[in-house]
């Protein structure tokens, strides 16, 4: 397994997490901006694992295990305020969601 | 073993699998019409073949041949998808059920099971939770109030079920040590079966999978009163028939992990201080296992026509307040026998 | 190129090309739909990294629980009968630059950086290690992580409870 070298796993993440970023940036739609931030989760997690790997020390995977856990809880509350944002306002668009301003 | 061979076994052993596999769902079906007749004192199907026993080939053909409507707000690729995801996903969960002990064959020595994967169980836990999709696309795709309606039911309900199956299952690791569906029917030798060492883990595995395969008195996902058909309203043909295919072959399934994790698997109590060969003690434990998967099978058929369906409110609270504080009360109870009895 | 390296080559394809259709698609569920991709990718790289036990459960957490989740989102947040779920874009130039500068300098630590790599290989199974890790080392945090996730469930449905009037 080591034939390709860990580079290849960490440039495979860093272009995920700017995928993510560039989500996160330019979409407007909250449920979107929310999958990009799992996008983003997921590249932290595959070079924690790559590390974890190429060391041959478990601890690794057990961070990441952990970050997939706050992951869940943050779904649950962000998907949860999404839904109350649409209830009150009929629209996901963070743009649109401008209370604070005046 | 070079890895040609182990390649050629497994192709081999799929090949078994599938076909046995579609022939078990296509009987289950005339199994369960037979016995529905039986309940309701009718005859059942008995025109095509001897006592009806070609039925389910009329059946299939009967739905190949009609017309494939797909409604206009539908939303065609998921559309169609849905009924091959809920396919799969049945279907894929065979590969780690062990219906034998190892067996040897030609001088081979081949094991039962198409997959010995080392985490079988979680392999399992993931393919339920995918199974979700089939159901939630279909719904959604359809663009019918029914579907979407029913679509959200069963994702509710397979989610929350999920969780007191989960633990469940916890309590049986527990005991096994070991996350390979083998080990776990290797754990249960003699009468050490899980389902007598923790009772109250079995009842709760048992009730989850009956909502985990949308069966009566958790049907709720298709009531026909409220819902006319569920999720699968808008579909025909053959999409239909896959969804048909996909729920009898999940009964199947959760009758084979029943019986692997909960029933001793292949196991015959004391076979081996009788003395028979060893084929014909390996032919006696599958047919072993064979009979209790049909028990299990009779069993989910017989609770049919026994209890009536729950209300949605029912349902969840059931999961939720009893389901699954029993299942964390089972975990205790595991943990206390392993304390005690160093098992 | 050995058969590993084409595995791995298709797994970061797969990933990579959703990831793609995730943040570019106008259409919110084949948004969706591709972020259910891109888990898949990353599961099949756990696996040939030798985590097996994560494989499992980035599907079992990401794609049985946040994605259906978020499709959950979708299917409430908009009218069934509407297949038009478009989300357009906002400030594209200011975010090119930022993100161009991001890359650039993720890429150059990555590249430039001399990593300490152990010659040997992790055990084939890491479920059993993990596990005893868990529950010894890092049992605070195993403990923390149920209580918030206690809290999260308890948050989640307060907030989208509605209010009997």
């Amino acid at each position: 397994m080591l034939s390709i070298p860990i580079e290849y796993y960490l440039i495979l993440s860093a272009f995920m997490f700017i995928v993510g970023v560039t989500g996160v940036l330019i979409r407007r739609n909250a449920i979107v901006v929310f999958m990009c931030i799992e996008l983003m989760l997921n590249a932290a997690n595959l070079s924690l694992v790559a590390f974890s790997s190429y060391h041959g020390n478990p601890v690794g995977q057990i961070f990441v295990f952990f970050v997939m856990t706050v992951a869940a809880a943050e779904a649950t509350v962000g998907l949860a305020i999404i839904i109350a944002i649409f209830r009150n306002k009929l629209t996901v668009n963070v743009d649109e969601i401008n209370i604070f301003k005046w | 073993m070079s890895l040609l061979e182990t390649v050629i076994f497994a192709v081999i052993k799929m090949l078994v699998i599938v076909v046995v596999m579609f022939l078990t769902v296509a009987y289950s079906v005339y199994f369960e019409r037979k016995i529905s007749a039986w309940a309701q004192n009718r005859m059942g199907p008995n025109r095509v073949g001897y006592r009806g026993l070609l039925q389910p080939f009329a059946d299939v053909f009967k739905l190949l041949v009609k017309e494939d409507i797909v409604p206009d707000a539908a939303h065609k690729p998921l559309h169609t998808l849905a009924p091959f995801i809920a396919l799969f996903v049945a279907f894929a969960t065979y590969a780690v059920v062990p219906f034998g002990p190892s067996i040897n064959l030609f001088g081979y020595d081949v094991k039962l099971v198409v997959a010995d994967v080392n985490i079988g169980i979680l392999y399992v836990l993931a393919l339920t939770s995918l199974g979700v999709y089939g159901i939630t696309f279909a719904g959604w795709s359809s663009g019918s109030k029914y579907s979407l309606m029913g679509g959200i039911r069963s994702s509710a309900q397979m989610i929350s079920y999920e969780v007191s199956m989960g633990f469940s299952i916890a309590g049986v690791l527990l005991l096994s040590e070991s996350l390979r569906p083998i080990e776990i029917v290797n754990a249960q030798y003699g009468w050490m079966w899980n389902a007598v060492l923790q009772p109250i883990g079995f009842i709760t595995f048992v009730v989850s999978a009956f909502a985990e395969t949308n069966r009566l008195p958790f049907d709720l996902p298709e009531a026909e009163p409220e819902l006319v058909g569920g999720y699968h309203t808008e579909y025909s043909s053959f999409k239909f028939a896959a969804f048909f295919l996909a729920e009898y072959a999940n009964m199947i399934i959760a009758s084979c992990l029943i019986v692997t994790l909960y029933l001793g698997g292949w196991q015959i109590p004391y076979i081996d201080k009788l003395g028979l060969g060893e084929t014909l003690t390996v032919i006696l434990q599958v047919g072993a296992f064979i009979f209790k998967v049909v028990f299990m099978l009779f069993f989910f058929i017989w609770v049919r026509w026994s209890i009536p369906r729950f209300r949605y409110d029912q349902l969840m609270n059931i999961g939720w307040k009893v389901m699954f504080p029993l299942s964390l009360v089972n975990i205790l109870w595991v943990a206390v026998l392993i304390m005690i009895f160093n098992l | 190129m050995e058969f590993y390296d084409i595995i791995f080559y298709l797994f970061a394809l797969i990933t990579i090309g959703s990831a793609f259709v995730v943040v570019t698609s106008r259409n919110i569920v084949y948004a969706a739909f591709s972020l259910l991709f891109t888990f898949f990718g990353v599961a099949g790289i756990y696996v040939l990294l030798g985590a097996d036990f994560l494989a499992i459960v980035q599907i079992m957490v990401y794609v049985g629980g946040i994605l259906i989740l978020l499709l959950f989102g979708v299917m409430l947040t908009n009218k069934i009968t509407s297949v038009e779920i478009r989300t357009g874009t906002v400030h594209l130039l200011p975010a090119a630059i930022g993100i161009g500068i991001l890359f650039g300098a993720i890429i150059s630590v990555m590249l430039w950086t001399n990593w300490n790599i152990s010659p040997e290989p992790i055990p084939p199974s890491t479920t059993a290690n993990i596990g005893r890790e868990l529950i010894t080392n890092y049992v605070l945090i195993f403990e923390l992580l149920g209580m918030l996730l206690l809290i999260a469930l308890i948050g989640a449905a307060s907030i989208a409870r509605r209010d009997k009037e």
